[in-house]
């Protein structure tokens, strides 16, 4: 079991995912260049947060054009797993490993706060073992988290239980009051058709440790190595 | 040959900031601005390459990075072929 965090110029959680995966859950982890073209031999790869390019052209446009996404996209397309977050969502959504576009927040502004998120569904390697229903406190720290697909897309979306975190108030309920950036159908996280991408807008990797005050995003790191494991096994 | 690629939002899709320039101007007195979509251009020069060589080209640097179909259209004008 290895993973790999995908370092860009300009991300800034680089070192969160490394320290997510390599000290909290004892996975041998490297940090790999935007110019390499191999992962090192990962198992999971990890596209972190931050302002790759200096969100230039379009968040994630530029890194989605880096040397190392040829070997992302056939990680991916091989069936391994890939965790992009914040930034690493937009830059999985301009490649085109996940469908539709991160828009700037409704209201403007950029947003650095608590939220919390639903689990929509159990059934991926990242939330088997959290659970459907289950209800998240996670930050999120970004100004293009809104996220837009075309009516089309969204059905299906939806009909293949591909959105596995919504938005929703701290009772578990999708209220548009709590959908902060203002993402059609409140979605802060969604699958890739082989299930084995994950792109989320909120930070599970500042939030995994008592001494920060919030675990709940050990959760999804957890649930993915299980599942890693139980394949190896 | 000198070329304009002008990007913007599709129809349908949120134009936050375009909403609130809009409102701006409304707030400034030009209350017969109804809406504004805020989009961007490019300036491209390709040098000495001939135009008519490039033109299929141009749509081709929208549709690989420029513009992102899932949200936005464009359009390319030569300037000076």
């Amino acid at each position: 079991m290895k993973a790999a965090v995908v370092e860009f110029p300009g991300s800034n959680c680089d070192h969160d995912a490394f320290e997510w995966a390599s000290r909290l859950f004892h996975i041998p982890t490297e940090l790999v260049w935007h110019t390499e073209t191999h992962l090192k031999g990962a198992d999971l790869v990890i596209l972190p947060g931050g302002f790759s390019y200096g969100d230039y052209l379009r968040c994630g446009a530029m890194a989605a054009r880096a040397p190392v996404m040829d070997a992302v996209i056939e990680h991916a397309k091989s069936g391994g797993l890939v965790i992009g977050i914040c930034n690493g969502f937009q830059i999985l959504c301009e490649v085109g490993l996940l469908p539709g576009a991160l828009l700037r927040n409704q209201g403007l502004a950029f947003l650095c706060q608590d939220v919390y998120l639903r689990c929509e569904t159990s059934k991926s390697p990242f939330s088997r073992h959290v659970g459907k229903g289950t209800v998240l406190r996670l930050p999120i720290a970004h100004h293009d988290g809104n996220y837009f697909t075309d009516p089309k897309t969204l059905k299906r979306l939806q009909r293949e239980e591909r959105i596995l975190f919504r938005y929703v108030n701290p009772n578990g309920d999708v209220n548009e009051a709590w959908n902060v950036n203002g993402s059609l159908d409140a979605i802060a996280g969604v699958l890739s058709e082989g299930r084995n991408v994950l792109g989320m807008m909120p930070h599970p990797e500042r939030a995994s440790e008592a001494v920060l005050g919030n675990e709940d995003g050990a959760a999804i790191l957890r649930s993915a190595l299980k599942t890693l494991e139980a394949a190896h096994a | 040959m000198k070329a304009r690629v002008h990007v913007f939002l599709k129809d349908g899709v949120f134009d936050p900031q375009g909403k609130a320039v809009s409102q701006a101007l409304q707030g400034l007195g030009f209350s017969e601005v109804h809406s504004v979509r805020q989009g961007k251009f490019f300036d491209i020069d390709t040098g000495t390459v001939p135009g008519e060589e490039q033109e299929g080209r141009l749509e081709d640097y929208c549709r690989k990075l420029l513009a992102n179909p899932v949200i936005e259209s464009f359009s390319v004008e030569v300037v000076e072929p």
